[in-house]
């Protein structure tokens, strides 16, 4: 049936056609107030057919899978990339097998009353950690997602993905009005992921960062140097980065980085990797949303821009392999070029020699989203959590406050990086699709960046 | 099985409710093109029809809820039975439930026509067709104008309805289609890019001329630019600016935030929370806007919404259930899609119009500066504490004219603040895609940190 929906897809005249289908079930549940609010459970199961012809892409879905619906989408798809018609050969598929991630508890055989007591549990210990606390919501999501690709290269592979998370946000209340603070691990696990992160953990998290913000100074404005403290800065790496990295923004000359490949773009302690190959991490896969294998791709190596991440569309226009990049929000989409869980690796330099050397600055320990013009690599960056450096050390709170740059600059002057790291796990969008994704880094410094802050000068 | 009635599925779901329990269903259609189109040929182009309904069970004031992405009946009673199996689980609230016919009785729906039978007869190649054109227009508006990097055409027609067991059903359809461009305007090794966009409910509403033109001249106009010093001006904002801020300004006027405490607005109802000449409206009802519906995604017929009155806060958005727990009633505001419970949302901010144009307000400003475009407003603003802290692109104002263009900066100042120092509205109101219309506003002062 897969080999004809492919026959049928190349009959206009494509070049290369696929099908990708996927049976995606889910479950989250919800406390909100002292309350469970709702348990929620999804089902999306359907086929996307691509055609590629030349420099175009057809693509139609369907939820039916029955052999109608793929023809039906196959033939739609085929017509919008339509050339000339012919009779293609038919496609001979070859399985590949693939070892998915090892899951220890599939999240479908948990009984959700053990998912509701994870609830509980947060929103009795964000509460203990004192009477200012006044709105605590919980979350916790998981989500099973069952894919397979076949195409007229004669691939066929199928994957099975788990991935689990748990959220808290607080409000607390003081004198200078309502502050939030949010923390949301997720890995690519089952419900073990409660094994390692407890739900207490995130919600006290959660319950401080908020706490902290009550005292909060106005953020001060201007340029400073910027600590980014292990784990939260990464995501700046991720947006100011990485995105301009991603083949098909070089390709429509939509980056700052394109045409520099071996040029020095960052001081030599720099080293970025994009890698989905990391075990449990939140944006790690066996195969991409094309079925190519995830892999680990340098992109700056000592400082010096070595490769670009890629899809299938892209990497065969360039004559080159993809580097598993190729992701997709669900069977209704298409694929473009994503990143998986994209790292600054960590250097020699201990993290508090580097506030020790900072005279005055800006140490910020949560970001909240941020957002990158890849074109000029002008990017803005919320901060959740953040304090001051004064004469090397931390001092007071700072409240809510944007910091904006330029990507290719900032990695330019990052002059110390630290010998810690850890990760954060988030949701990357682009062109409307969201996909999961990880980012991460050591404690480093920014000798210069803009802060958006609110405190008169 | 593409072939389900959706009106008919989700009739025979709501009608299996048992004794002691509510069902609801939520069942959307949708029929979408989409077309990319770079460099003169097409990118991609995609053409789906999908449909999926999701359950709602109430029983004992526990909510369970579970919905799928297809009609299929196999899948779709499935749902049923996961609802109230989640049911089970969520805590009583003697608030929850739905909203009965009686309940509605008195409340007339607004008759809108936001359906045009003649999107669904464009064929394909006019959809790819005028996508080219406004690539080609793009490239031709300005010789600075170096690439076009992303030229869109896309359209919907859209069918929703919702039916409960308590008598409930309303059906509203509509289509729509936009067009976009993203200029990237060049003058040596510097690029600036910016972004002009149409939407109309028919094919013949696009003004791709004018999408071309805007997308250009707004990168165009950037190139050059610097990073100012830090400073505190009067700010003006573009209406696509106002358009989005006004966006978290009615997230903080959302009564389901307003009631678990997470609004700036917690507790202010009758005091003065804007200048005296601040009048902010949620009207759904008015077919000009984009988010425009006869209903909410409960089946409540929508109405308009006075929030801000002359500066005084006077109103909130509640769905049902915020509606009665706080006890103001709803106001046919509950948003949603499929993948969940309805929520409370704005679908048609708009700001009272003032009488003068955007050049005659930026006349006004001797030095200041005018926001084009801000990044980071998800981020960098909080409907909880009111802190506003964004990037921005945009030119200066210098003796009441446009001057050099500016880049890498923040605006920042709190929500609150914002509305106390909002000089002036402009005349130019523009309905945007999603849940506001924008016009040209001047604040009377803002921290802008450059260097």
């Amino acid at each position: 049936m897969l080999s004809e929906t492919l026959n049928v897809a190349l009959r206009s005249g494509g070049d290369f056609a696929e099908v990708f289908a996927e049976d995606r079930t889910s479950s989250s549940g919800r406390l909100d107030d002292g309350r469970v609010e709702e348990l929620v459970s999804g089902r999306r199961r359907g086929a996307g057919v691509r055609v590629v012809r030349g420099e175009t892409t057809g693509f139609a879905h369907t939820a039916d899978l029955s052999p109608e619906g793929l023809r039906a989408a196959a033939e739609a798809s085929a017509a919008a990339a339509r050339g000339a018609p012919g009779t293609p050969p038919l496609v001979s598929l070859e399985r590949r097998d693939v070892a998915p991630a090892p899951i220890a508890e599939p999240p479908e055989g948990i009984d959700k009353a053990r998912k509701v007591a994870l609830l509980e549990r947060a929103d009795t210990a964000a509460r203990a950690r004192g009477d200012a606390v006044r709105q605590v919501s919980a979350g916790y999501a998981d989500g099973h997602r069952h894919i397979l690709v076949a195409n007229s290269d004669g691939l066929l592979v199928e994957d099975d993905q788990v991935r689990t998370r748990f959220s808290v946000t607080c409000v607390a209340v003081g004198d200078t009005g309502l502050r939030t603070g949010t923390e949301a691990p997720g890995r690519t696990v089952g419900f073990e992921l409660f094994d390692d992160i407890a739900p207490e953990t995130v919600a006290t998290t959660a319950a401080d960062r908020s706490l902290a913000m009550l005292t909060a100074q106005p953020a001060p404005s201007g340029p400073m140097p910027v600590v980014l403290r292990r784990g939260a800065g990464g995501v700046l790496f991720h947006e100011a980065c990485g995105h301009g990295l991603e083949a098909d923004l070089v390709d429509r000359d939509a980056s700052v980085f394109r045409g520099r490949v071996g040029n020095r773009v960052a001081a030599p302690m720099v080293n970025l990797v994009d890698d989905g190959t990391y075990a449990r991490e939140w944006g790690t896969y066996a195969i991409d949303d094309e079925g190519q294998p995830a892999a680990r791709t340098t992109l700056i190596e000592d400082g010096i821009l070595t490769d670009y991440l890629w899809d299938g569309v892209r990497a065969r226009k360039a004559g080159r392999s993809s580097t598993g990049n190729g992701r997709r929000e669900t069977y209704q989409h298409l694929p473009m070029v994503r990143m998986t869980n994209t790292y600054l690796l960590a250097s020699e330099d201990d993290p508090d020699d580097i506030i020790a050397d900072t005279p005055f600055g800006l140490y910020c320990v949560a970001l909240g989203g941020g957002q990158v013009d890849t074109a000029t690599g002008d990017f803005v960056f919320g901060v959740t959590e953040a304090y001051l450096i004064e004469h090397g050390r931390i001092t007071a709170p700072v409240r809510a406050a944007q910091l904006i740059g330029n990507g290719p600059e900032v990695l330019r002057r990052i002059d110390a990086v630290g010998s810690d790291f850890d990760t954060w796990a988030g949701t990357c969008g682009k062109n409307g699709q969201g996909v999961p994704v990880s980012a991460g880094q050591p404690t480093l410094r920014v000798s210069e960046l803009t802060v958006g802050g609110t405190a008169r000068d | 099985m593409t072939d389900v009635e959706p009106v008919a599925a989700a009739r025979q779901l709501a009608g299996r409710a048992a004794p002691g329990e509510q069902v609801e269903v939520y069942v959307v259609r949708s029929r979408e093109t989409d077309v990319e189109v770079l460099r003169g040929d097409v990118e991609s182009l995609t053409v789906a029809e999908q449909a999926g309904l999701g359950v709602r069970v109430v029983r004992d004031g526990r909510l369970g809820y579970a919905w799928v992405g297809s009609l299929d009946p196999a899948l779709t009673d499935t749902a049923l039975v996961e609802a109230r199996d989640n049911a089970r689980f969520a805590a009583p609230d003697e608030w929850q439930g739905l909203v009965s016919a009686a309940d509605l009785n008195g409340t007339t729906p607004v008759t809108l026509d936001l359906w045009r039978d003649e999107l669904l007869s464009v064929d394909t190649a006019a959809k790819v067709d005028l996508a080219l054109r406004l690539e080609a227009a793009t490239a031709a508006a300005d010789p600075l104008v170096r690439m076009v990097e992303s030229t869109s055409y896309g359209d919907a027609a859209i069918d929703t309805t919702v039916v409960s067991s308590l008598g409930v059903e309303a059906t509203m359809r509509r289509t729509s289609c936009s067009c976009s461009a993203v200029a990237l305007a060049g003058d040596g090794p510097e690029t600036r890019s910016a972004y002009g966009f149409s939407v109309g409910r028919t094919f013949d509403e696009l003004d791709i001329d004018g999408t071309a033109r805007d997308a250009a001249s707004r990168a165009v106009r950037l190139l050059g630019a610097r990073q100012p010093r830090t400073q505190r001006l009067p700010v003006v904002l573009d209406p696509l600016v106002t358009g989005s801020v006004l966006g978290v300004v009615g997230g903080a006027l959302n009564g389901e935030s307003i009631l678990k405490g997470r609004s700036m607005f917690v507790g202010r109802g009758g005091e003065a929370v804007a200048a005296p000449h601040v009048t902010l409206v949620d009207d759904p009802t008015d077919p000009e806007a984009r988010g425009a519906t006869s209903h909410d995604g409960e089946g409540v017929p929508t109405r308009r919404t006075t929030l801000i009155a002359e500066g005084t806060l006077r109103g909130e958005l509640h769905n049902v259930y915020t509606g009665r727990r706080s006890g103001h009633g709803t106001t046919g505001s509950a948003v949603r899609g499929i993948g969940g419970p309805p929520s409370v949302g704005a679908r048609a901010l708009t700001l009272t119009s003032g009488s003068r144009s955007a050049e005659k307000i930026v006349a006004s400003v001797d030095e200041g500066l005018y926001v084009q475009s801000v990044s980071g407003l998800h981020s960098g603003t909080n409907p909880v504490s009111g802190d506003f802290s964004v990037g921005a692109v945009g030119l200066m104002i210098r003796s009441g004219s446009l001057a050099e263009p500016v880049r890498e900066i923040t605006i920042a100042s709190t929500l609150q603040r914002m509305l106390l120092d909002l000089v002036e509205v402009g005349a130019d109101r523009r309905w945007l895609p999603g849940s506001s219309a924008g016009a040209t506003v001047l604040i009377g002062e803002m921290q802008v940190s450059g260097s």
